[in-house]
């Protein structure tokens, strides 16, 4: 494997991801636990080693403000953000989707006020699942910094144009240092050409972008957004396998599954703690239990064909997330419980387990009880805290 | 680099072609005129931003477009953050004598747009902002803004037995802006056309921020016949409740000083919006209109 194997944490991972992807303008406001990210981008602008131009915009909705006006030139541009600084964000994100600029966001995965929380749940990028952004869960660093390289690639593909959000869960993997595999630029240069779109204002053929389209023309720009979000599912399993020739790390497509052939329980999940989930798994085969592990690593577009085909064999299915949609279920459960809804086939026992909010411990022992439940899941109410 | 050397602009030379025209704007639309001219003197280079308001709410209906210049429609608060992305990725790009310009009502530059202003201004990022002041959210249906004047009655500031239009003074964004150290702010109207060009002229020309507040009568929200609109707009600076004023290097100058007043009473009378106002509300704003002066001409430059 060719580029330097370096001690990074997720944060780190993201800077030096952004780096070889070369964007040509970054606008990003501090919030934790993202800011070591932006730090980092501050100091490559500063040494030389990025040439982009970093914008200190004074909020997050400029940041993401000025990421569009950037795009509609024709630019490549980064954004990072979490939390309360991706909710202020929100009127932007649609606005990027809608006008099919791909700019590409890390989210750190955190909590969202009231309580203030500064810890790692999913309710943040899950509240804006229907704001057009592909969105992508990484496990650890390595992913997360390959995700990042991918994410320009897919949202840039000419048949997607669409802006995609890759999530780190907040510290757990945000500031958990690892070993990355950093490539060579030259390598990052082949793989992620020059962004080139006819989507911009040109100064040789003006062009009105971002404009009014009354009820008789809106929906057909929605559909087409629609449509180019379903293509992107295709783009990225063609930008991995691109990825993997060429830097020797293959990734599964839009989730991965863990022992999950023969599986009669399984737990759907997303993000850092499927690395808990996986260890447990393996112990629980060992003694005999067939039970697998099911990651989700993009919700949108969301895998239905993939998790349908992978969890074709499964009784028992529980989706443990770190998100509530208060006083019904997890948006992932509603997701995947819609997928098996289409199909018409079912697992028989379907489960929405709800933890880790606002940084809650997710512990082997609790994927153990998990599994147990599973195992004897009469009488339990669907959706669950634990 | 396109030559950059002051033009002086007069209506003879000025650019035939129209790079905002065929808009559905309203007769006599002080807003429309301000887009119109600026963009004749900054021409085909343009990437235009507005924000959601009346501009490009009539300037942007799909698939009737009224731009010939680039130009694409902001969120309501991103004005100026949209410019300054559009600045950075124009040099990032490499592409040479363009300009970012931003059209935004009172609303949205003095309301919720000031923030993204304030950072675009604190970044001297190179950006022309032209605010036209219409006094109310005119496209929403006449709202009161922040800069809706003490007694103009709007749908949110109606008039009534315990409420006399507006109770609010307008905010002095001119001076506002300045107090950032922008690199260049000015006081336009309508009703002044070539000391507007003058401005739009000179900003384009700013290795920095500008700002340009040109005031721009709405007949439709301010009650007014549609043909009087230049003349609202030159009342307004002959009675002097608007001041035509630079910003430059640091210090304020005071561009034409009309010396003796003409009556504000016939200015606010002549509007349906102030013809509530009773003798004793015109004298409260003679005495603003006085005091402000009084310290304009001791501390302004002419
Ligand atoms: C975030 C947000 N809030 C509210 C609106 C509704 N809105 C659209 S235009 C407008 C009024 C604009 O007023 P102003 O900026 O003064 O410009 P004008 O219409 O007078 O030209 C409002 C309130 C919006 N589009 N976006
Ligand atoms: S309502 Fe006023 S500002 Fe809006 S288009 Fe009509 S005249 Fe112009």
């Amino acid at each position: 494997m060719a580029g330097m194997n370096m001690f990074l944490s997720g944060n780190e991972a993201v800077a030096a991801a952004v780096r070889l992807a070369r964007p040509q303008v970054i606008a990003a406001y501090p919030i934790t636990p993202q800011t070591t990210v932006i730090e980092r981008l501050a100091e490559m602008v500063e040494d030389g080693s990025l040439a982009s131009e970093y914008l200190h915009v004074e909020s997050e909705h400029s940041a993401l403000s000025a990421c569009i006006g950037a795009s509609a030139v024709g630019a490549r541009t980064f954004t990072a953000s979490s939390s309360q600084g991706l909710l202020y964000m929100a009127e932007c994100m649609h606005y990027a989707s809608g006008g099919r600029f791909p700019i590409v966001m890390m989210n750190a995965n955190r909590s969202v006020a009231l309580p203030w929380n500064i810890y790692g749940d999913q309710r943040d990028s899950l509240s804006l699942l229907d704001s057009g952004w592909i969105q992508a869960y990484a496990e650890d660093a390595q992913e997360a910094f390959d995700m990042l390289i991918q994410a320009f690639a897919v949202a840039e593909h000419p048949l997607v144009l669409t802006p995609a959000m890759v999530n780190l869960d907040g510290f757990a993997l945000t500031h958990t240092y690892e070993l990355v595999n950093v490539p060579d630029p030259s390598d990052v240069d082949a793989f992620l050409p020059r962004f080139t779109t006819a989507n911009r204002m040109d100064p040789e053929h003006p062009v009105s972008l971002g404009f009014t389209a009354g009820p008789q023309h809106n929906q057909a720009f929605k559909q087409l957004q629609h449509l180019a979000m379903l293509a992107s599912g295709q783009v990225i399993r063609e930008a991995e396998e691109r990825f993997g020739q060429r830097f020797g790390r293959s990734y599964p497509g839009l989730v991965e599954t863990y022992r999950c052939e023969d599986a009669e329980r399984v737990i759907v999940t997303l993000g850092s703690v499927a690395g808990t989930v996986r260890p447990v798994v393996d112990r629980l085969r060992s003694t005999g239990e067939r039970v697998g592990l099911l990651r989700i690593r993009y919700m949108r577009p969301f895998p239905d064909g993939e998790l349908r085909a992978a969890l074709a064999g499964a009784t028992s299915v529980g989706v443990l997330e770190k998100d509530i949609s208060f006083g019904y279920e997890g948006t992932v459960f509603t997701n995947v419980n819609s997928a098996f809804a289409r199909s018409g086939a079912s697992p028989r026992n379907l489960l929405n387990f709800i933890g880790g909010l606002g940084g809650k411990d997710i512990t082997p022992t609790d994927i153990e009880n998990l599994f147990a439940r599973l195992a004897a899941p009469e009488g339990l109410e669907t959706v669950t805290f634990i | 680099m396109e030559n950059r050397k002051e033009r002086k602009i007069t209506a003879r030379n000025l650019d035939d072609r129209e790079f905002f025209y065929g808009h559905k704007g309203c007769p006599g639309c002080g807003g429309s005129l301000a887009v119109r001219l600026a963009l004749k003197v900054l021409g085909e280079k343009s990437f235009a931003v507005l924000p959601a308001g009346c501009m490009s709410a009539i300037g942007f209906v799909f698939p009737q477009m009224a731009f010939s210049c680039n130009a694409m429609i902001s969120t309501f608060a991103g004005t100026a953050s949209m410019l300054a992305g559009v600045a950075a990725g124009a040099r990032a790009l490499g592409l040479e004598g363009i300009h970012a310009v931003g059209f935004a009502g009172d609303g949205g530059t003095a309301d919720i747009g000031l923030q993204a202003l304030s950072g675009a201004i604190d970044r001297h990022d190179r950006i022309i902002y032209i605010c036209y002041d219409n006094e109310a959210y005119m496209n929403t249906g006449v709202q009161k803004s922040s800069l809706t004047p003490t007694g103009a009655r709007t749908t949110t500031s109606p008039v009534g037995n315990r409420l006399r239009g507006a109770v609010t003074p307008k905010k002095q964004m001119f001076e506002i802006v300045a107090a950032h150290g922008i690199d260049y702010a000015a006081t336009a109207s309508v009703g002044h056309p070539l000391d507007y060009l003058r401005k739009v002229e000179h900003a384009s020309r700013v290795e920095g921020t500008s700002y340009i507040h040109v005031f721009a009568p709405c007949p439709v929200g301010w009650g007014h016949d549609s043909a009087e609109t230049i003349e609202v707009a030159k009342a307004a600076v002959d009675c002097g409740l608007l001041y035509l004023a630079e910003y430059t290097g640091g210090g304020f100058i005071l561009n034409h000083d009309p010396g003796e007043f003409s009556s504000i009473r016939d200015y606010l009378l002549g509007q349906g919006r102030f013809r509530h106002l009773g003798e004793e509300e015109i004298e409260a704003i003679v005495a603003q209109r006085d005091s402000r002066w009084q310290r304009i001409r001791r501390e302004w430059r002419t």
